[in-house]
């Protein structure tokens, strides 16, 4: 080191004391405040000031300016996009722009302790604010649909058009062509599409959809076996030492905000010493540098290895029977229901080979399937046995597939054996449960439409909608559809193409303008199913706008975000609350659309009737709210089913039984009457069934099994054409090393990845982290390909290689299923 | 004086980088340049038994890292234009605009990375532990950032009576070369510096 140095070091404390004093020690007092997890730095030394002398400061020493006072003003305001939370954003504006964002600081920072820190995501929305991509004025095509060209337009000319095309097609084609179709864009605070939904109601109604492109199938197999719902216990309820056994499940890789199940998973981890076992094609986030299992499996397969792990729990007679008798339908021959006694029928039956396939599920039998080891099948098995109590999940993954709804119903019977739910430290096979303050939304109203359709049958209702029904297309409400769709509302979603699955064939039907005869979308980014819009309407984000949001999906809190405007409106923007007003006025039902209340008049309403629901919470008033930025509450631990294990005849579930069904009536009612395709199976038992374009479809043309996955670089398509979170986290391929050397494809390589749907352009990962055999793409990237021409989809977007075709029982999507071949491009 | 530091726990990391965004977004980097990055370490091989089954011994781990600010600084000693400092007050390690040139022997000559040139501003760039948010009582944007609370910030001296003295992992360098005020609670499956069975797994991540 040179004398040089030190000099500088000398010079530098004189500038740097000198600034700092006149801080004062107001500022550093307010230090505790922050309560960070170590006290928070001290003020740094301050030093006298020394006489300045010539000889003391030598012509060239490094220097550098004091640190500038913090001053900005701060603007409270919440991310919007659909992980599932809902995190808060402490933005600093200067001059009518963010400078920059912090999250969520009030109260302790030690873990465990309740913030909702925003993930890099919603740390990186000031440039996604300020992207000159943004939407700033109203569009209408002019070019083909789906081509893309589009021209300015008056606002007075968008909304005549708009309100002019609703009219007449509602006119013509009747109420059930009319539709706000699935999206989840601005899927957080108390607004989102309801006006959109409001407005269409208010006019004579719509047709309703069921079930979502996250969940559709696990909804389906919880009502089924639960009489609803997808959510089980809270990790919090995780007890010392204990096993943990996830399937398809990474919090760290979907719900990453400091509230959020990542955060709780991590604390119950560290405090619990609780033993993790991770079954998914990768190694998940989840399982990296914390330690657990990870357990890969071939993809599709989740259900052989349920059975065979109940084949095992059975035949070592660990089966808790007496909650199977007291608790479940259909586990052996005594509690089949009536009409199904005498036929071999029974889950038990079916494991041990006495059904109608005749197959003992054993280990064996599984690992054939799975490409788990035998070994770790019998020892998994007796792991969970011994482990009182056990706690068993799933995410979303196993879920998203062919055979997505029975082998989420699958997984759900193995707590059911061992008796381990109801109590402290147990769930129910469903995925981990969520604590809400229960905000209400701007009503809907009443839609005198009753005909519900399954959300991802849309295509299928825009091309013969008349000949949907309960039998072919899951209808329900009605027996059938008694029209096509004809008009499309787009708020915030991207699920007309890029979120949605196939989307070659999906153009095609969109394009076509003799189908859908009008489609208005209200976006902030010309996004790919933007594209296919006829009239385009900029709409200002919930960052932009008064808005209040609950806290989303969070185990260890309550919370509410009182979030402003962070700035005055650009451009010719709107919210959509207010477009949708101007829309009913125009559409003569103005009155009764706003009920003379402004955006603000419904929040405000909604907050104080929570508020007034939950008198012992002490929720601050409106005003209080919204000098706090954020209130927050610690809630009791979620205990799943406690109240119907305590206690079932009083509690009964919303089964037809009452009872948790393994076996259900109403299935197989299914089973005998529905149309179904030969490879199709809905069943009344849990069965293994590998659905239609899993591992046994693989040919020697597409040997690889292609999935999906959550990815931390974007929540969906939402913040996916954000370059600085793309830079830092980039969209890649995982591909298996063994895979890889085999197609002479190198980590960093950008490879083709195509099938019988179409063909994407992306960069290689070559790590271990994936199953040979499966090549693992994160969903959400944009697509990008030239429609007129090749159709290749250099954005890498997933749906490009994802089937249309609707699930058997669900009619869900089935956008993990997917076969295909990878090359180096 | 007083030196300051990161700890950084292993254990708690899932490589989300939130760190690294709310730097970002604090500084106000281009894409290009981070200040802070984090490391995914990994390796493993994989085997298909006789039924086709397979077994693995995968492993991977995260580091997040920004500059240590290190005791025997890398990049001071090799600065041909002595344009870098190491504050007193706090064991800051800062460059001074004026008297860089951009030449970029800091970036090139630190083992962490930290130093960068911004090639707008043709000058050497860097972490400084955000000495204004430090000034008005706060933590580092990117330690209140973690969602996993993995970071942490104090007086060196305190966080290794609080974390001990860990100070290297895999892919880092031997905590002898500079002497980093950082201290690491290891990950599970860490690997020792230089360890060969892994190895970055996300270099053009890595900015």
């Amino acid at each position: 080191m040179t004398d040089h140095g030190k000099t500088a070091v000398s010079r530098r404390t004189f500038v740097k004391g000198s600034a700092l004093a006149g801080l004062g020690a107001a500022t550093f007092g307010a230090a505790s405040m922050f309560g960070c997890s170590s006290p928070a730095p001290e003020k740094p030394e301050e030093k006298p000031e020394q006489p300045k002398t010539p000889e003391a400061e030598p012509e060239r020493v490094p220097t550098k300016a004091s640190a500038a006072p913090m001053d900005d003003t701060v603007v409270w305001t919440h991310c919007a996009v659909n992980c599932g939370s809902c995190c808060a954003l402490q933005c600093h504006v200067k001059d009518g722009e963010i400078a920059y964002v912090e999250s969520d600081n009030t109260g302790s920072a030690e873990l465990g302790e309740p913030q909702l820190r925003a993930c890099l995501r919603g740390r990186s929305i000031r440039r996604w604010l300020q992207s000159p991509d943004r939407l700033n004025k109203p569009l209408k095509r002019v070019g083909k649909r789906g081509e893309g060209k589009f021209e300015e337009i008056e606002w007075d000319e968008a909304l005549d058009t708009i309100a002019a095309e609703m009219k007449r097609i509602r006119e013509t084609y009747g109420d059930e062509a009319m539709t706000c179709h699935y999206s989840s864009g601005v899927c957080q605070g108390q607004v989102q599409a309801n006006p959109v939904k409001r407005l269409l109601n208010l006019t004579g109604g719509q047709l309703n959809y069921y079930g979502s492109y996250s969940s559709a199938h696990i909804s389906a197999a919880g009502t089924y076996t639960y009489g609803g719902g997808s959510y089980g216990s809270s990790f919090l309820t995780i007890q010392p030492g204990q096993l943990v056994v996830m399937f398809g499940d990474s919090p760290a890789d979907t719900r990453m905000g400091g509230g959020a199940h990542t955060h709780d998973f991590a604390y119950v981890r560290e405090t619990t010493g609780c033993r993790v076992i991770n079954i998914d094609p990768r190694m998940t986030d989840t399982t990296c540098g914390q330690g657990g299992e990870w357990i890969p499996i071939r993809p599709g397969t989740d259900g052989a290895l349920c059975a065979a792990l109940a084949y095992e729990i059975i035949n070592n007679g660990w089966a808790d029977e007496e909650f199977l008798h007291t608790y479940c339908v259909g586990y052996d021959e005594e509690t089949l229901p009536e009409s199904a006694k005498g036929k071999n029928a029974s889950y038990k039956d079916y494991i041990l080979g006495n059904g109608p396939d005749g197959t003992p599920k054993t280990p064996a039998w599984a690992a054939a399937i799975t490409l788990i080891p035998e070994k770790r099948i019998v020892d998994l098995a007796r792991e969970m046995h011994e482990s009182d109590p056990c706690y068993i999940c799933q995410g979303y993954g196993p879920q998203r597939r062919a055979n997505g709804e029975i082998t989420a119903r699958a997984i759900m019977v193995l707590p059911q054996l061992l008796g381990q739910i109801g109590k402290p430290g147990t769930s129910d096979g469903r995925r981990e449960g969520s604590m809400s303050v229960g905000l209400g939304m701007i009503p809907t109203g009443e839609n005198p439409v009753k005909t519900n359709i399954p959300t991802f049958e849309w295509p299928n209702a825009i091309l013969h909608g008349e000949e949907l029904t309960a039998l072919n297309a899951g209808v329900q409400g009605a027996d059938k559809m008694s029209a096509s769709i004809k008009l499309i509302w787009n708020y915030a979603g991207n699920c007309l193409t890029n979120q949605h699955s196939d989307i070659n064939y999906t153009h095609d039907i969109l394009a076509d303008e003799s189908l859908v005869e009008f489609i208005v979308t209200s976006e902030i980014f010309m996004t790919d199913s933007a594209k296919y819009s006829d009239i385009i309407i900029p709409d200002l984000t919930s960052q932009e706008q008064l808005s209040i949001s609950s806290d989303g999906y969070s185990d260890n809190m309550i919370a509410v975000i009182f979030g402003a405007p962070v700035y005055e409106s650009k451009f010719e923007r709107r919210g959509i609350y207010e477009v949708c007003a101007d829309l009913a006025d125009r559409l003569g039902v103005g009155e009764a659309f706003t009920e003379g209340k402004t955006r603000e008049d419904w929040l405000r309403q909604i907050y104080d009737e929570c508020r007034e629901k939950h008198a012992d919470w002490n929720m601050p008033t409106w005003e209080e709210g919204y000098k706090m930025g954020v209130w927050k509450r610690k809630p009791e631990v979620n205990l799943s089913l406690k109240a119907f294990v305590e206690d079932p005849v009083a509690n009964p579930l919303k089964t037809p039984s009452g009872k948790i069904e393994i076996y259900s009536e109403k299935l197989a009612g299914f089973e005998e009457t529905w149309e179904l395709a030969e490879d199709e199976v809905v069943t009344a038992l849990p069965i293994y069934d590998p659905g239609f374009l899993g591992y046994e479809a693989c040919t020697e043309e597409y040997p690889l099994q292609i999935t999906g996955f959550h990815y931390k670089a974007h929540t969906h398509s939402s913040y996916a054409n954000n370059e600085v979170i793309q830079t830092a986290a980039h969209h890649v391929a995982w591909v298996n090393p063994i895979d890889a050397e085999a197609r002479g494809i190198k980590d960093g390589d950008t490879i083709r990845v195509f099938n019988d749907c179409g063909e994407i352009r992306i960069e290689a990962k070559v790590t271990p982290r994936v199953i040979p055999g499966n090549v693992s793409i994160p969903q959400g990237m944009w697509h990008d390909a030239d429609m007129a021409g090749d159709k290749v989809d250099h954005g890498g977007c997933i749906n490009t290689l994802t089937k249309y075709r609707p699930s058997p029982l669900a009619k869900a999507n089935p956008q993990h299923s997917n076969i295909g071949q990878i090359a180096k491009a | 004086m007083a030196q300051y530091g990161f700890h950084f726990d292993g254990t708690r990391c899932t490589g989300c980088k939130t760190c690294v965004l709310a730097c970002k977004d604090k500084n106000d980097l281009p894409n290009d340049i981070n200040f802070r990055n984090v490391h995914e370490f990994g390796g493993g091989s994989w085997k298909q038994d006789a039924s086709g089954c397979w077994t693995t011994d995968a492993f991977t781990y995260h580091v997040s890292v920004a500059c240590n600010h290190c005791d025997a600084p890398a990049c001071m000693e090799m600065c041909p234009q002595g344009a870098i400092g190491k504050d007193e007050a706090t064991g800051e390690v800062f460059s001074d605009p004026e008297m860089c040139i951009g030449c970029g022997t800091c970036a090139n000559s630190c083992p962490y990375g930290a130093p960068k040139v911004d090639a707008t501003k043709k000058k050497s760039v860097k972490c400084d532990m955000c000495a204004d948010r430090v000034a008005a009582g706060k933590q580092p944007v990117c330690v209140e950032a973690c969602p996993l609370r993995a970071l942490d910030f104090g007086k060196i001296d305190d966080l290794r009576a609080k974390y001990g003295t860990d100070a290297e992992v895999a892919p880092l360098p031997a905590a002898s070369e500079t002497k980093p005020n950082l201290v690491i609670t290891l990950p599970v499956n860490a690997k020792k510096v230089g360890d060969t069975s892994g190895d970055e797994q996300n270099p053009r991540e890595i900015k």
